[in-house]
């Protein structure tokens, strides 16, 4: 057992405990809470990946400004659900039944695939990941497509956001 | 780097069955979205870590990645303006009561 996969056990266990209280806590403020612990240990994956950008996206966008929006809109509609009855389903148990099957025929596909047991090579010297990837997002070879969609994605949404939420209007 | 390949995996097929459960079994509209998030988050980490164990020369799952963030962000915003637009409508955010196109 070296460091690193010490490392990732407990980032692995932060993320699914955070995960379960996500999704089985009462309070909704607490539940938002809790992705935000979620969403804090993927980024700590993601710098065990050396994907630092991504890393520091993920505390920047996901923390940063999705987790801050679910707790206004927590709180902008909080009075209705807190403490009235159950938060979840009668018949809970069927979904969680669903995840199970599909977590274990999931794990079972993983395990037998010899391939998935490999470790990762040495990252080669004299790779600048975060140099190649802003020239692979504006690169006309690569992805600079897909790139002008998602902002184009982000802009309308935008836009869309901000019609649907603003009250009245005549 | 000695961890394999098949640990994100796992890892990530836990956090996606347990945004699952959570979509699946919340009443709250806006718990159905924190589930979604986690789902997304669980993609995520599929993508960077094949990024980083197959070809970290190309970067199509960086990128794929970010194209996930962009897309997470667009669907909370809009989502959560959707909730809040009915619930300022209807006083109501379980999804069971918001059934008018219900058939």
């Amino acid at each position: 057992m070296t460091a690193d996969q010490i490392i990732f056990l407990l980032c692995a266990a932060l993320i699914l405990g955070s995960a379960l209280m996500v999704v089985t806590t009462r309070k909704l403020i607490h539940a938002a809470l809790w992705l935000v612990a979620a969403l804090f240990g993927v980024a700590i994956l993601y710098a065990v990946l050396q994907a630092g950008f991504l890393a520091v996206v993920q505390v920047v966008v996901y923390i940063g400004a999705i987790a801050i929006l679910f707790i206004f809109a927590v709180m902008l509609t909080r009075r209705e659900m807190l403490d009235k009855g159950a938060q979840t389903r009668s018949n809970w148990w069927l979904p969680a039944l669903l995840g199970l099957l599909i977590l274990t025929g999931l794990v079972f596909l993983i395990i037998g695939q010899p391939a998935f047991g490999r470790t990762a090579a040495e990252m080669p010297a004299g790779v600048d990941t975060l140099r190649n990837l802003g020239t692979a997002l504006v690169s006309p070879d690569a992805f600079v497509l897909p790139f002008e969609v998602a902002s184009v994605l982000l802009l309308a949404a935008l836009v869309g956001a901000v019609y649907v939420a603003s009250g009245n209007k005549e | 780097m000695s961890i394999p390949l098949s640990w994100y995996l796992i890892l990530a097929a836990a956090l996606f069955s347990i945004g699952l459960f959570g979509v699946l079994s919340r009443k709250n509209a806006i718990a159905i979205l924190l589930g979604v998030e986690l789902m997304l988050n669980a993609v995520n980490v599929n993508l960077v870590a094949f990024w980083r164990y197959l070809d970290p020369a190309k970067m199509a799952g960086q990128v794929f990645a970010i194209i996930v963030f962009a897309v997470a962000a667009a669907e909370v915003a809009v989502g959560l303006a959707l909730i809040i637009s009915v619930y300022r409508r209807r006083k109501t955010v379980v999804a069971d009561e918001i059934d008018l196109m219900k058939w």
